[in-house]
């Protein structure tokens, strides 16, 4: 199975991971600050900031596109319970 | 001489400055608001008219059950066909319940909202009533009314995500939605004639926006600056009399206490534990000696046995990290471990770091409840909570002051850069 690599720059850890992989089954996991709320793309609590490797994220839904701009999140911002990772990506609590 | 009626007594709307009026309505009866409120003397819901030259605007609406006397004292002074601007500060049902009945009456009326209020708008209004055109303002956006301007200030969570501050600019008036509001009912609605309401201010203040201190100080920022005469909030009694020391007072109370206590540089860890044969204790005491070998963190360590809660809590909100130790009793942690962990509501616990640990029989259970518990609180829990049978032995003891440190140093950040990980080999 192709793995990608994403670091958690709060805690400045990297773990590998199958492609696919959502970011909210990695954080939880390692301890990174990035905080759930819903866990279902309402809430707007998990947005995270995106470092690196913007585009290797999977593209955003319109739902979640929707939640990012109803909670003013920043350019390259994304709710870590839906993203996924296609490749190589750094992130940080928003 | 006959005694003059009190001020909302009358059912006319109240005028308090040139063409500005209370429109609001009385509830004296309510003992529970929202659940998790008292009030020994029930509550107003304040709305407001601002009469200008080109137009008429509405702040806010009342609880719907209500909606007859907003109506009425809306009617005592202007005519629906005049109202062309309706701003909400805050859309919870008490002061958006009169919403669609006045958007049904007022027409031509242009509804302002946070952006943050859109979805709430559409939760609150549901499919069946028909939809709202509205437009969302953020600070520094206005609303001319001719001779008089209304410019919003951006307040996000005080204390739902949606809410906004109006600022009357000629007059210097503040409407400003549940901050700086209480649940007390005086009919003579000032604070300069209402009855001793400091009280209710301040309980007000800690179950509504206790939880939100930071945003406070954020509004705070916007709201300092600016000249006040009056502060309209959309609960108790309005505040013309000396308007700013109410501003003071909600800086003081969001203001951290712990900061004057321990160092700029210090983070404060609270062990919470309890234990029946000593064992959860013991393991307590040598997780709470690893954590206080490392330097700028400031180690406190409670049995749960010997306090309140309420303390606890007030402890909790200006603590960095967390650690409860219960052992396992017939499956689950125990009840002041439960009581303290349900009592959090009024605190703001997001982004704090949190551990469990315990003794147990046969099963253990406790330790990994207590860490779902937290991650449902927006605590983050870095390190899974060490968990050991009975009576812990030195091996054992020699653990839990390593997982002391391990806590310690992920809360100063001393912890090593760890190898890449791979996810199958974490928990």
């Amino acid at each position: 199975m192709p793995k990608a690599r994403i670091t958690f720059a709060d805690i400045e850890q990297t773990v590998s991971v199958p492609v696919g992989t959502r970011v909210i089954e990695v954080s939880e996991r390692v301890g990174s600050g990035i905080i759930y709320g819903c866990r279902e793309c309402d809430c707007g609590t998990c947005i995270m900031h995106v470092e690196e490797g913007w585009n290797n994220l999977s593209e955003p839904s319109v739902l979640e596109e929707k939640v990012l701009r109803d909670n003013m999140a920043s350019r390259h911002d994304r709710l870590a319970c839906q993203a996924q990772i296609i490749g190589d990506v750094k992130v940080k609590p928003a | 001489m006959k005694p003059q009626p009190n001020t909302a007594d009358t059912r006319g709307a109240v005028g308090f400055a040139p063409g500005v009026y209370w429109i609001g309505a009385m509830d004296p009866t309510l003992r529970t608001f929202d659940i998790i409120l008292k009030t020994a003397n029930g509550t107003s819901y304040n709305a407001y008219l601002v009469r200008g030259s080109d137009g008429v605007a509405i702040v806010d609406t009342v609880k719907e059950n209500f909606s007859g006397e907003f109506f009425r004292r809306l009617e005592s002074v202007a005519d629906y066909s005049e109202i062309r601007a309706i701003v909400l500060n805050h859309l919870e049902p008490d002061h958006s319940g009169a919403l669609p009945e006045l958007m049904r009456r007022a027409p031509r009326a242009q509804l302002y909202i946070s952006q943050r209020a859109t979805s709430m708008l559409k939760g609150l209004l549901k499919p069946q009533d028909r939809t709202f055109s509205y437009q969302t303002v953020t600070t520094g956006d206005t609303v001319s009314l001719g001779d008089r301007t209304m410019r919003f200030l951006h307040t996000p969570f005080l204390h739902w995500p949606d809410t906004q501050c109006t600022y009357l600019v000629e007059d210097q008036i503040l409407f400003s939605g549940d901050v700086f509001g209480c649940h007390f009912c005086d009919s003579r609605l000032f604070n300069d004639k209402a009855g001793d309401f400091r009280f209710s201010f301040d309980y007000y203040y800690a179950h509504i926006m206790r939880p939100f201190k930071q945003h406070v100080l954020n509004a705070l920022e916007l709201i300092e600056p600016l000249p006040l005469r009056i502060i309209a909030p959309t609960h108790g009694p309005i505040l013309r009399d000396r308007p700013q020391r109410y501003v003071a007072h909600y800086r003081e109370l969001s203001t951290s206490s712990l900061a004057g206590e321990i160092g700029a540089h210090e983070k404060s860890l609270i062990i919470f534990y309890m234990s029946s044969y000593g064992n959860t204790a013991r393991m307590a005491e040598a997780i709470h000696a690893g954590a206080e070998g490392i330097e700028g963190v400031r180690v406190s360590l409670f049995d749960l046995e010997g306090g309140e809660v309420e303390p606890f809590v007030d402890l909790i909100e200006e603590a960095d990290a967390l650690l409860f130790g219960s052992p396992t009793i017939n499956g689950d942690a125990v009840k002041p471990v439960w009581d303290l962990l349900s009592s959090l509501a009024v605190v703001n616990l997001k982004g704090k770091l949190g551990a469990a640990f315990g003794s147990y029989g046969w099963t253990g259970e406790a330790v990994r409840m207590i860490e779902d518990r937290m991650r449902g609180l927006k605590m983050r829990v870095p390190v899974s909570g060490i968990r050991i049978k009975l009576i812990p032995s030195e091996e054992e003891l020699r653990a839990c002051h390593e997982f002391g440190c391990d806590i310690a140093s992920i809360l100063t950040g001393r912890r090593d850069h760890r190898a890449v990980l791979d996810l199958a080999d974490l928990v």
